[in-house]
């Protein structure tokens, strides 16, 4: 699949997304800068595309590049203002002059994901949105324990959610019975959501501004730990009907989360679980774990997961008017520099 | 965990390098994967060798440096070796541990010709 826009054909798809074969994508560079491009898939026989590219200071350059299967973006950045055409078949090597040698990367694996997730933090920030990205096992009760949340909360804030599943749309179809927008996506072979596809689905969902914007990954304790999203905090949920070691089983999840849901405490009373025991366990994983006992269907401890959430939306409002405050004060500073004219 | 998207990371990496310095051929594949890090090196060896097929990395050695896992214990306020993310501290038994190194997962460099 294309590991960059995850378009290929049986994998990633958005819900609703009509299947054709150009699409438009938007990068982000490690620079910070972004630009956006539409290209198409799987009509030269090579799978070769060429796009232009226009770039934060104004410079413009086009490539063009081959697909197999899956693509890498392959971008050179010239000086500021250059027009680049890339690194054509021009400037390769004369033949008998190759020589071995190093050349140092130092780059960490996951940078390109972490490049989506900082793109989508700095847009939830300066909108005042306040995102959780929601971890589990399958079957711990995530879209139970979603769907009650936002019947507590939607009179108060406005919602969005994206699902994410293998396949079927059932999980967005529960989330929009309770009236907010859910976006699905289907990661197909993929086993979790990374920050390139909650970009697009930011796009598509376009969440109000001071609002609350929910993310269930994929059913799985492992993978989605890696993957920053640009969320503000990870949830994972833990039921007890697990076991009390799960986290220390899983410890990488249980160390990523800010917060863990302990669900189904309804169910305490007929189970041989130690409650106490899971705290301790999650606690060793993770001394800073924020830890809730609550059960979506009996409604009991959800009280204090709802202060916790309107908590942090008040902090994002707070982002959000620093945002604006400073773009006033540009405004200000600019109007200063004309009147001076 | 996560290795054959890990995998593919390296490989966009190593090809963006690899096309910058119009290298024909990629040899060596140096990574750092820390003790504390969320890889398996044995499954990412694995995954590299599948998904660098057919790419400007077929072929290649690939290096795996190990890192070891260090932390902060907050008990002894004293750098203490750590094996594994929810491990105790050597000195005092203490799980309140901060990892400071070994969670890192880096392409450190390549050789080309």
């Amino acid at each position: 699949m294309c590991t960059v826009c995850g378009c290929g054909a049986g994998e990633t798809k958005v819900e609703g997304e009509a299947r054709e074969d150009s699409h438009e994508h938007t990068h982000v560079h490690e620079d910070g800068t972004v630009h956006s491009h539409a290209h198409e898939h799987g009509e030269s026989p090579l799978g070769v595309h060429s796009h232009t590219h226009r770039h934060a200071d104004g410079s413009e350059h086009g490539h063009a590049h081959t697909h197999a299967g899956e693509h890498a973006h392959h971008h050179e950045h010239g000086i500021a203002g250059d027009l680049d055409y890339g690194a054509g078949p021009a400037r390769a090597h004369a033949p008998g002059l190759s020589q071995s040698r190093m050349v140092q990367i130092e780059q960490d694996i996951l940078a390109k994901n972490n490049a989506y997730a900082a793109a989508n933090r700095r847009w939830f920030d300066e909108r005042g949105i306040f995102a959780l990205n929601l971890v589990s096992s399958p079957g711990s009760g995530k879209t139970t324990l979603l769907v009650r949340t936002i019947e507590l909360l939607k009179g108060k804030v406005a919602i969005s959610v994206v699902e994410g599943d293998q396949q079927t749309s059932n999980d967005a179809e529960r989330i929009r019975a309770t009236g907010v927008p859910a976006l699905q996506i289907n990661t197909g072979k993929g086993c979790h959501l990374d920050g390139h596809m909650v970009g697009h689905a930011l796009e598509r969902l376009q969440p109000a501004d001071e609002s609350l914007f929910l993310i269930e990954n994929v059913g799985n304790l492992v993978c989605p730990a890696a993957f920053d999203l640009g969320e503000q905090h990870k949830v994972a949920i833990l039921s007890v009907t697990e076991g009390e070691d799960k986290p220390l089983k899983y410890p990488d999840m249980f160390r990523a989360a800010d917060v863990l849901l302990l669900n189904k405490c309804d169910l305490l009373p007929y189970l041989q679980f130690d409650a106490d025991l899971a705290e301790a366990n999650a606690r060793r994983v993770n001394p800073k774990l924020t830890i809730f006992r609550v059960s979506a269907t009996s409604g009991d401890g959800l009280a204090a997961w709802l202060s916790w959430i309107e908590a942090g939306l008040e902090m994002q409002r707070g982002k959000r008017a620093e945002t604006v405050a400073a773009l006033q004060r540009r405004i200000a500073e600019l109007e200063r520099q004309l009147t001076a004219r | 965990m996560h290795e054959m998207s890990l995998a593919e990371g390296v490989l966009q990496l190593v090809e963006e390098t690899a096309m910058r310095e119009n290298a024909q051929r990629v040899k060596l594949v140096v990574l750092e994967i820390g003790r504390l890090s969320s890889v398996e090196p044995e499954a990412l060896r694995f995954c590299f060798e599948a998904v660098v097929d057919g790419s400007i990395a077929h072929g290649a050695v690939l290096e795996i440096v190990d890192v070891p896992g260090v932390g902060w214990c907050m008990p002894c306020g004293e750098s203490v070796a750590m094996d594994e993310v929810f491990g105790a501290c050597p000195r005092c038994g203490s799980y309140q541990l901060q990892p400071t190194g070994g969670t890192e997962m880096r392409v450190r460099e390549i050789e080309i010709e």
